[in-house]
């Protein structure tokens, strides 16, 4: 961190922010007393996904953008094998469906888990890390590993490895899990959700600032449960369309101050996506259990402090981990385990709900189900007008503090999104011109 | 940040280059021991844990990714005059990982593709291996890497030996666990027999072909293997893109994905 203050000008920078996944860094300028400048700028460096996938075949889709990032691998599994299978003309249903919902319920168990205990929750009591916390609340961070660990657990039973699963192909898996390997997670499931309700009461007590932010929110919904693994995409201005139908309506620009591309709808209103969001527009339809919960916790339908996104998390925390025990009392094996997913030409376009909000692919395909084109919208590059309209806004309301505990606030501000970084390889133009 | 009474607490750092994130979090990844862990080691710099940072020099120094940027190469160059030893964790770091793709492709035109001002994309031409540019003690592979072997590795490091990892293929693995073999009963093209183990052999375990996260093992015959992935139906350009994956980098797969590539580039 560097910064230098006097009266009229205070410049705050962090170079390498923590406790993200990725490479980042922010940039505050204040001028007499006015915001002159925030960015967030990413170097993480261009991997240059949309391009390496030309070329490659249909089928390795899941399996090379899992690559994209090590926190969410099954969302873009996910992803990609619902845009490849609606391109093939293909629908997964049934028992099939379920257990991938329960591969995602893993994949947001361990990484709400790990976000909440290990990642954001030492800004709120005043720690480096993890490390620290656990000198004072060794059981909150003891909590979270467990929580984490069934996370893997499942992610493995079902997916075959914790990061990067092996298990999953287009049209379904490669082998459909017994229900003796689903039912020996019970236990740890069980103590998972009397963990993750705890966990709800922990964060609740955390201070947070009073900061309310009028976001546009988007997010998948429809089929009547809180979205994980597919849905249509709504909005709180009242959209509900297809997701082939909404991903042209993101458009990537150029925001002048910053040279970052960042994603507008009609290229032209900024948007939120993630916990926030989906929570704003499903809170209805989580079950009358884990609302009681939320409204414990101080959340009312709609929760619009970007610092509660915690306890949001923390409640889909406990959702995921319910969710999961519902969907392994209902299981069985399918038999096959996988619909076959034939190339033909055509495009597809496929949307999941990463732990950290949506996250679109969209692949055109030939005959031989070669890749001619393809598109990935993560989550961060969607957020990422929201965390500087957020950054804004905090040091606004945070001029008196002095420059760490500023600059403090302002990475944690960037930390409530949970941002994906590794993923968010479209912006990093950002920094690469800057440091030019 | 973390200390104990007495003993050696070596002073561990974990640094990124172009990557997922997936080999670090492995560490995070070690539920059990990582609050122990961080009581026997001083944890210097790991952006992904901490905020808090600690100057070099390191005692040993995780490296993550492989080099896209001069940028990068000028920091992994700073990283080694501070530590002691260098170990690099994963596929990106020991062979280029995915992004290395591009050293069969023209970077320009990939650039062109993804960004709409490539102007402002600095990058090199290829995605190289850590060990390319400066001194490796030891490399750790994987696409991930396994957290057993990681704790192996630190647990080497801190009893100052050799980490015991194994250098042989897939199929000893599946030997163990008593996996039909999928390629010799099931006629399902396989990497395994020239992949290092590591892994457990997982995906021949869910009835899949191996796809190379490893890398080439010790003393692999690709091409014998090339020939019989031919001799079972696969078309040469599949071939290519089957050794053509996470390492593609490694001279072993580099070498057999060409002598199947239509367009001979390169």
């Amino acid at each position: 961190m560097t910064h230098s203050a006097s009266d009229s000008e205070r410049l705050l920078e962090v170079h390498g922010l923590a406790r993200v996944e990725g490479e980042g860094a922010l940039r505050v300028v204040v001028r007499g007393g006015q915001v002159a400048e925030v960015a967030l700028s990413i170097f993480e460096p261009p991997r240059f996904f949309e391009a390496l996938l030309r070329g490659r075949r249909h089928d390795e889709a899941p399996d090379i953008t899992a690559r994209v990032c090590g926190i969410c691998p099954v969302a873009y599994q996910t992803s990609a094998c619902a845009a490849m299978e609606q391109a093939c003309g293909v629908r997964v249903e049934g028992q099939i469906a379920a257990l991938r919902r329960l591969l995602y319920c893993a994949e947001w168990i361990q990484s709400h888990a790990l976000h909440i205990h290990l990642l954001h929750a030492p800004d709120f009591l005043g720690c480096q890390d993890a490390v620290g916390l656990a000198q004072f609340d060794r059981a909150a961070v003891e909590r979270g590993l467990r929580l984490k660990r069934t996370g893997n657990l499942l992610m493995e039973t079902v997916g075959g490895r914790a990061i990067h699963p092996v298990n999953v192909r287009l049209g379904g898996f490669h082998r459909a899990p017994g229900r003796a390997e689903l039912e020996a997670l019970r236990p740890h499931l069980e103590q998972a959700v009397e963990d993750a309700a705890a966990t709800i009461s922990w964060v609740a007590k955390f201070d947070f600032p009073d900061v309310e932010q009028d976001y546009l929110f988007v997010s998948l919904v429809g089929d009547g449960r809180y979205p994980i693994e597919s849905g249509r995409v709504g909005t709180s201005h009242g959209w509900d369309l297809a997701v082939e139908e909404f991903e042209p309506l993101v458009i990537e620009d150029h925001v002048e101050r910053s040279t970052a591309l960042h994603a507008r709808l009609e290229g032209r209103d900024p948007y939120l996506t993630g916990p926030l969001a989906r929570y704003a527009l499903n809170s209805e339809r989580l079950p009358e259990e884990v609302r009681r919960a939320a409204g414990a916790a101080g959340l009312g339908a709609v929760c619009r402090n970007p610092f509660q996104s915690i306890v949001v998390r923390a409640v889909e925390l406990l959702y995921a981990c319910q969710e999961a025990l519902r969907l392994i009392d209902g299981y069985q094996p399918p038999d096959p385990p996988a619909v076959e997913v034939s190339a033909r030409a055509g495009a597809g376009t496929g949307g999941s709900e990463a732990p950290r909000g949506l996250l679109l692919h969209r692949y055109e395909i030939d005959a031989e189900g070669i890749i001619r084109a393809a598109r990935l919208v993560p989550p961060t590059s969607q957020n990422q007008l929201s965390i500087e309209a957020d950054l804004r806004r905090v040091v606004e309301d945070g001029l008196q503090l002095p420059d760490p505990e500023l600059t403090w606030r302002c990475e944690q501000a960037v930390r409530n999104y949970d941002p994906c970084i590794s993923c968010a390889a479209h912006f990093l133009e950002v920094s690469v011109e800057r440091l030019a | 940040m973390n200390s104990m009474s007495t003993g050696f607490h070596p002073t561990i750092a974990v640094f990124k280059f172009a990557s997922c994130d997936g080999c670090q979090l492995s560490l995070l990844d070690c539920e059990d021991e990582l609050l122990a862990l961080a009581g026997a080691v001083r944890i210097a710099n790991f952006q992904e844990m901490s905020r808090a940072t600690i100057e070099g020099p390191y005692d040993i120094a995780f490296v993550e990714g492989s080099i896209t940027t001069s940028a990068d190469l000028e920091r992994l160059e700073r990283i080694r005059a501070t530590s002691t030893a260098l170990i690099t964790i994963g596929a990106c770091a020991t062979a280029g990982g995915i992004q290395a793709l591009r050293n069969f492709a023209d970077v320009q035109e990939y650039t062109a593709a993804v960004y709409p001002r490539p102007e402002f994309i600095r990058t090199l031409a290829t995605s190289t291996p850590i060990a390319e540019h400066v001194r490796v003690d030891f490399e750790l592979r994987g696409c991930p890497i396994n957290r057993h072997q990681l704790l192996e590795v630190i647990t080497a490091a801190l009893a100052g030996r050799r980490p015991a990892v194994p250098h042989h293929s897939v199929c000893a693995e599946c030997k163990q666990r008593g996996t039909t073999c999928v390629l010799v009963a099931g006629g399902t093209p396989c990497l395994g027999p020239v992949t290092q183990a590591g892994c457990g052999a997982i995906c021949p375990a869910v009835g899949r072909g191996c796809y190379g996260c490893y890398g080439p093992a010790e003393a692999a015959n690709p091409r014998a293997l090339g020939d019989r992935l031919l001799a079972g139906g696969m078309a040469p350009a599949d071939v290519t893109r089957w050794f053509r994956t996470f390492n593609s980098a490694a001279p072993a797969f580099s070498k057999e994905s060409l002598r199947h590539d239509p367009q001979r580039q390169r």
